[in-house]
Parts: structure tokens; C-alpha cells; sequence
């Protein structure tokens, strides 16, 4: 019984899907030389696929330069993609990207400060969208939705005709989600929304968050390098090194079964309270490497602690493995033929 | 074991605490007492330290952490009197090592500075120089403040070079005295003799050459492997990590008593945070600095710390061990700080938020200033400023629900329509 209903529960997922990305590459040329001529590429996405369902938090983590934010860049078509296909619900966005869609996947950027136009009242940073992308003309009516839109991020209406430097960080980065609710969004990307925010301010936008996806039903991609914010609201999570996923599962899969070693020290890497995950720290060797040539195999194999374990990391690329439905990882396998 | 046995032992424990408290005390490097430094900017007085005691014992790492803006890196410039105009010492004082460094000359302060008292900033590329070669900076160093040291190296070496000298001058005379004499195969002896006398003399030392070696020493002592190729680099060829290596290299190169570190980690990854705090302990326990950590992270505190000073608005409201203030928080800040950090257990609820917002430095409000968003508020706390307290062993808070003259005060209470209200900021 219970298997046929866990299947009916992922055909049913299945149904639900908004964004479905496959093998997607995103690609940065490297000019120079004398003519400035094409010398090399960045691979900042390299053979990438997942879903995102309607209503879930997918949470995308690595270090700094992995290309989280490029994959969001991407799906926005504000980078082109170099190959690979996107989807909204079924119909393929990456080469036919319309207005309609700018409506359904709205962004949230990491700086608030400089996502907001100094220069303009808040009334007209929330209504821009409303005026592009909705087409409302009356000043009457923009205000009115404004209003609203303020309402759903707990701001009130003396905040309509001020600027942005009269407000604190996070009431901007509520200023920003508002602005971003404004077409009524399927999909929200949300790139580091709460890095430059204090703790007591991030758990406030965390909660608002939290509470507007229930409200609207959106689909979160949430862009972030902090684990224990994506444990704290993330449904699933992929974990990325270098351009490539090397874990994906839900957060229970993730957090307490970690079984590539990437993840394992990611996660071990972490500043605890908790005196227990303190004594079996990983801390891993040497740095990122760049990504203009990365190095063979694996990328993650110079700074590997288990590579002794396994076959054939520095030559071959990962392959994917599936330790269950829906907890995969990329990794070679075991000398010994130990199974994951 | 017994009952009694077990007793003993507790007992026994406590004395050697004892023991090790009063010990401790004799061995105090630092100690601020009473520290207020404002800013006198056109729109008003900024108290951005306003009446901070604490001290640091030898071998310790205390850690200062708040949010933004509440002071914490005011705190350690003012250790360093490194407070910029408007900005300004009002009162107060810093004892290191018994001697007020508000009371030196800048001339006095300056040899302190960088020797005893070395400080890491959060942003290491700010903080370097982008056009000066990174291992001349970490020389740099140690031309500024061991130059004594240096030119006794140079002597040693000096001496030694001047013997080997001295051989081949004697050698060459032999030589020239004994030429006729000589057959053609004990000449070439001879040359091949005095060729391998001249190669083993080292170039005459000069300060820098030795310095630059300083530097190799060191920075190969925060594990960075190639030090000799990182010597000759820029520090925009370097990583993030790498440059925040050749910080503290640069700040444990004349063993400072004590280290203080801004955010040190705030620029970098997780992984290379954990390496670098992994070197910061070990380091620590190597060259036996004391550090003041300073940071928002209170996983880092948790992980690195003997000691914690929690600041609210220019103040320290809880200040006890490491161990104490995890396992038990007190003061409602602290308690509220603890419960916004996102965490497992708190899935499935909501993150404590703590309602309002930090208050305007120049216009505080008054009594304690964290009544305007406490929960726990009494009547009393907007009207008197609560006192700094010791209510433990070594457990120091800033709170009236612990002053036994206050503690009856009745509770005050919220305006629920306020309330709401004043969480939505």
C-alpha cells in the first residue's frame, strides 16, 4: 500500500512541476590576446538538471564562485544559456523568453541597496513592474496595488512616498520581495536574500518569507551559502562544487545521511553550538579551483580526503548514483565495492 | 564510588577552581574599564561605546559579538586609539599590562601598536597593500618594530662571513708566497682550493634581505606551503584565504601579546573559514597570544572562545565563559540572538524575532536600552539603567530581572495592539 501511494505522491509532484532544467551549460568566453579574440571559457555551469515544484523551497548551496547565482542568471535569461534546455511548465524558455514569463520568475538580489533606485519613491520602485509588465496607467490604481503589495511585507502607508535611504536593511529587503510579488509570481529566485542582513533581521525576512509562500503558493529557488538558513526553510536542496551538482536529496537526506565527501565537509565545515559535530570536523586542503581549468575527473579530487577509497577519481568524471528516490550524488565508486 | 567520595571530589574541584580564578587574576593583560568613545558628527553626539568594562587574561580568547552598528569594532580601535576624528575617548580606561595606553604619547602608542597590540580587519584585500609586493609588507613588519633583533642576526652573520674571509686571505697569501715552489698540479690544488673558499662566502647580509626571511618563516607558519612564490606577489594574485593568511602572518610576526580580530572571517567561505579558525587555534596555542575575537557569528564564539561579551547599543549586557552563556542565556538579548539563528529543531516554528529595531545611537532611549524591545520589560526599565552586575562565579549581566534591588519590579505590560505592531518593522 504504502509503496503505491508513495508513487502516486511523486506523479503527483510530477504534475506539479514549474521549472524543469536540463543538461544546462552556461558558458563565459574569456577574451584577450592581440585581437581580443576568444581564448578560453569559464565553465560556471557545466551539464546541470533539476526540477522545482510548485510550492517548495529548493535550496542551490556552494562556495562562492560554484555558478549559483549564473544558474539563476540563466533561468531569468540574463545570461544566455550555451546549450541545454529550460522549461516553464511545458513550454521551453531559454530561447523564447517572453514578457508573459518576466511576470511568472521574479528575482530577489543579495545587496537590497542596489537593487533600489535612490533616486525613487518606493511608490514607483514597487509599481515599475506594475506599469511594465501589468500595464496599469492610473496613478490611482498603481498606488492602490502598491499599497497592498506593502501590506503582505507588514509596511505601512506612510512608507509609500519615502526613499530607500530612509529605511533599514531589512525593511529595504522586504521593499525588494514586495517588488517582486508584484505580477503575481510563480516562481520567486531568491540570490542570497538574507547575507548582508544581521541574525535577528534575517529570521524576520526568513518568517515573512516563509508565511508569503504558503499565502501565494510560490516556488522558491533560494540561492545561498549559509546551510543552516536552507535547513532552516528549504524543502530540497542541491549541492553544487565548481559548475556541477555533487548532492541532491530532500533537507532530511542532505543534513543527517551527507554521503559525498564534499557535502560531508560542507556541512561538517560549520560553526556549531553543538560540542559532538565540533570533534569530527573535515577541514579540507587547499582552495577552489579555478574554473577556467578545472582540473580532470573529478573536479573535487585535489581536495578530496577519501580519494584513496575510491576508483579512477582523477581520470574519470563522476557518475550519478541513487542512494534512493530522491537523494542522488555524483561520485565514484569504492575500491572495496562498499555501497554508499 | 560513594556518596562522600563523589562530594570530595566536587569539592576538590571547586578549590582548584579557586586556585585557578585568583591565578588568573595576576595574570591580566588587558582591562577596560569604563570605555566611552563618541562621535561628534553634525546631526547629534553618537555614543557608539558608551560605558564598556571588561579584561582579558593571558592565553585567552574573549569573544565580542552584537549586530551591526552596536559598537563592537569602535571597542577595539579605541584599544588601539585608532578612532578617527569626529571620533573621540571621552573617558575610561586601558590597562595593558598595567600601563594606561590612554595616558602615552602617539610616539609611545606607536611602538605598541603592531608589536604588543596587533589587529586582522575583516577585509583582507582592504586592508593590504594592492602595490606593494606581499612579502615586502609582511617584512615590512618586522623592519618597523624588530629592527634591534634583525641586526643582531646580521651580526652573527656578519662574523661568520668575516672568518671565512679572513681563511681566504690567508689562503691567497700561502699561495702567493709558495708559487715558485709549487708544481703545476699543486697549483691547480690550490686554485680549485680557493675557488670553493670564495663560493661559500654569502653575500654581506643587509636588513631587508634578513627580514624578507622572517617573513618566509612565518607565513610558512600559517600553512602556506610555497611561501617563497608568495613572497614575490601581489595581493590581488592571491585568494581570499591566502590573503587573509598573509593578515595574520603579518599580525603574529612579532608575537603580539595580543591579537585582535575584526570579523576574520566574515569575507570567506565556509570551508576556508574553517581552516582558518582551525589555524587561529592552533596559533594561538603556539605563540601564546590572547585574542579578542570580534564577530556577529555566534557559532564561531561557541567554537573559538574561552569568554563572551555580548554588546547591545554600546554596551556589554551579559559577559560570562563561553560554556555558561551557550548552555544558559540570561539576559533577554542574548536569549533572543540565540533564537534567530535558524536551526533544525526550529523547522517547523517560526525564528524568535525580536521586535523593533537597534536604536538611533544619538538619541538612546533611556534606562536600559534594550527596553523599547524586550519582552521581559519591568516597570522599572525605561526609568533606571541597569548596573553591571556579577551575579556568578565570573557571570557578569546588565539587567534588572538579576539585581536583586529591582528584581520586584513589577512587570510591564506590552500594549498587544503595540506589539504587533512593532514587530512588523
Amino acid at each position: 500500500m504504502t509503496v503505491i501511494n508513495e508513487k502516486e505522491k511523486i506523479s503527483e509532484r510530477k504534475k506539479n512541476v514549474v521549472i524543469t532544467v536540463r543538461n544546462l551549460k552556461t558558458y563565459y568566453p574569456i577574451f584577450g590576446g592581440l585581437f581580443h579574440r576568444k581564448i578560453g571559457v569559464v565553465k560556471a555551469v557545466d551539464d546541470v538538471s533539476f526540477d522545482l515544484y510548485r510550492g517548495e523551497t529548493l535550496g542551490l548551496v556552494g562556495e562562492s564562485g560554484c555558478g549559483k547565482t549564473t544558474i539563476g542568471n540563466t533561468i531569468l535569461n540574463l545570461v544566455p544559456a550555451t546549450s541545454g534546455e529550460i522549461y516553464f511548465e511545458d513550454d521551453r524558455i531559454d530561447n523564447n523568453f517572453t514578457q508573459d514569463y518576466r511576470k511568472k520568475i521574479q528575482m530577489v538580489f543579495q545587496d537590497p541597496d542596489s537593487s533600489l533606485n535612490p533616486r525613487w519613491k518606493i511608490v514607483n520602485i514597487i509599481g515599475e513592474p506594475l506599469r511594465i509588465l501589468e500595464g496599469m496607467k492610473k496613478r490611482r490604481e498603481i498606488r492602490r496595488r502598491v499599497l497592498e503589495l506593502l501590506e503582505t511585507v507588514s509596511m505601512k502607508v506612510e512608507h509609500l512616498d519615502r526613499y530607500p535611504h530612509e529605511f533599514s536593511g531589512g525593511q529595504k529587503q522586504r521593499i525588494v520581495i514586495a517588488r517582486a510579488l508584484a505580477c503575481n509570481p510563480e516562481v520567486i529566485i531568491l540570490d542570497e536574500p538574507t547575507s548582508a542582513l544581521d541574525v535577528s533581521v534575517q529570521a524576520q525576512i526568513l518568517n515573512l518569507l516563509k508565511d508569503l509562500q504558503i499565502e501565494f503558493n510560490l516556488a522558491l529557488l533560494f540561492i545561498t551559502h549559509d546551510l543552516s538558513v536552507i535547513q532552516h526553510i528549504g524543502d530540497r536542496i542541491e549541492v553544487m562544487y565548481l559548475g556541477k551538482f555533487v548532492e541532491e536529496g530532500t533537507i532530511d537526506d542532505v543534513f543527517y545521511h551527507p554521503t559525498q565527501p564534499y557535502t560531508k565537509a560542507l556541512l561538517s565545515a560549520r560553526p556549531t553550538f553543538d560540542p559532538t559535530t565540533r570533534s569530527n570536523r573535515i577541514i579540507l586542503e587547499g582552495e577552489v579551483p579555478s574554473a577556467i581549468n578545472p582540473p580532470s575527473g573529478c573536479y573535487f579530487h585535489p581536495r578530496c580526503p577519501e580519494m584513496e577509497d575510491h576508483i579512477g577519481c582523477n581520470i574519470e568524471e563522476p557518475t550519478k548514483i541513487s542512494i534512493s528516490e530522491t537523494h542522488h550524488i555524483w561520485c565514484q565508486p569504492f575500491k572495496n565495492g562498499k555501497k554508499f | 564510588m560513594t556518596l562522600t567520595e563523589k562530594k570530595e571530589i566536587i569539592e576538590e574541584n571547586r578549590k582548584n577552581q579557586m586556585k585557578s580564578a585568583i591565578k588568573e587574576d595576576s595574570n591580566l593583560l588587558l582591562q577596560v574599564k569604563n570605555l566611552k568613545t563618541y562621535f561628534y558628527t553634525e546631526e547629534g553626539i553618537v555614543k557608539a561605546v558608551d560605558g564598556v568594562s571588561f579584561n582579558i587574561f593571558k592565553n585567552e580568547v574573549l569573544g565580542l559579538v552584537g549586530e551591526t552598528g552596536c559598537g563592537k569594532s569602535v571597542t577595539a580601535l579605541s584599544i588601539l586609539r585608532l578612532v578617527r576624528s569626529p571620533g573621540e575617548i571621552i573617558e575610561g580606561s586601558i590597562e595593558f599590562n598595567n600601563v594606561n595606553l590612554l595616558e602615552l604619547s602617539e610616539e609611545e602608542m606607536r611602538s605598541h601598536r603592531g608589536n604588543d597590540i596587533t589587529m586582522i580587519f575583516q577585509d583582507p584585500l582592504n586592508s593590504l597593500n594592492p602595490v606593494i609586493l606581499a612579502g615586502d609588507q609582511v617584512a615590512e613588519v618586522f623592519l618597523l618594530h624588530q629592527e634591534e633583533e634583525l641586526n643582531k642576526i646580521i651580526d652573527v652573520r656578519l662574523l661568520e662571513r668575516d672568518k671565512l674571509v679572513q681563511e681566504l686571505k690567508e689562503l691567497k697569501k700561502e699561495f702567493k708566497e709558495n708559487k715558485e715552489q709549487l708544481s703545476e698540479t699543486e697549483k691547480e690544488e690550490f686554485k680549485v682550493k680557493i675557488k670553493d673558499l670564495k663560493k661559500k662566502i654569502p653575500k654581506a647580509p643587509n636588513l631587508k634581505d634578513v627580514a624578507l626571511e622572517k617573513a618566509e618563516q612565518i607565513i610558512k607558519e600559517v600553512g602556506i606551503a610555497d611561501a617563497k612564490q608568495i613572497l614575490k606577489r601581489y595581493p590581488h594574485e592571491l585568494s581570499g584565504g591566502m590573503r587573509q593568511r598573509i593578515m595574520i602572518a603579518m599580525g603574529l610576526s612579532c608575537t603580539p601579546l595580543l591579537l585582535i580580530a575584526d570579523e576574520p572571517t566574515t569575507a570567506l567561505d565556509v570551508t576556508i573559514q574553517a581552516q582558518i579558525l582551525d589555524l587561529m587555534k592552533n596559533l594561538q596555542k603556539k605563540f601564546d597570544t590572547s585574542i579578542l575575537m570580534i564577530t556577529h557569528d555566534l557559532g564561531i564564539i561557541a567554537e573559538l572562545c574561552d569568554r563572551v561579551a555580548v554588546m547591545y547599543s554600546g554596551n556589554i549586557v551579559e559577559y560570562a565563559t563561553a560554556e555558561d552563556l551557550f548552555k544558559n542565556p540570561r539576559h533577554p538579548y542574548t536569549q533572543g540572538l540565540i533564537g534567530a539563528i535558524p536551526s533544525v529543531e526550529k523547522k517547523d516554528t517560526k525564528l524568535t524575532v525580536i521586535r523593533g529595531m537597534v536604536p538611533n545611537l544619538i538619541y538612546p532611549p533611556s534606562g536600559c536600552r534594550f527596553h523599547p524591545r524586550c519582552t521581559e520589560r519591568l516597570e522599572i526599565c525605561d526609568k533606571i539603567k541597569p548596573r553591571f552586575l556579577e551575579i556568578n562565579d565570573r557571570y557578569f549581566i546588565a539587567c534588572h530581572l538579576f539585581d536583586p534591588e529591582y528584581k520586584e519590579s513589577p512587570k510591564y505590560q506590552w500594549d498587544e495592539t503595540e506589539s504587533e505592531e512593532s514587530y512588523k518593522v
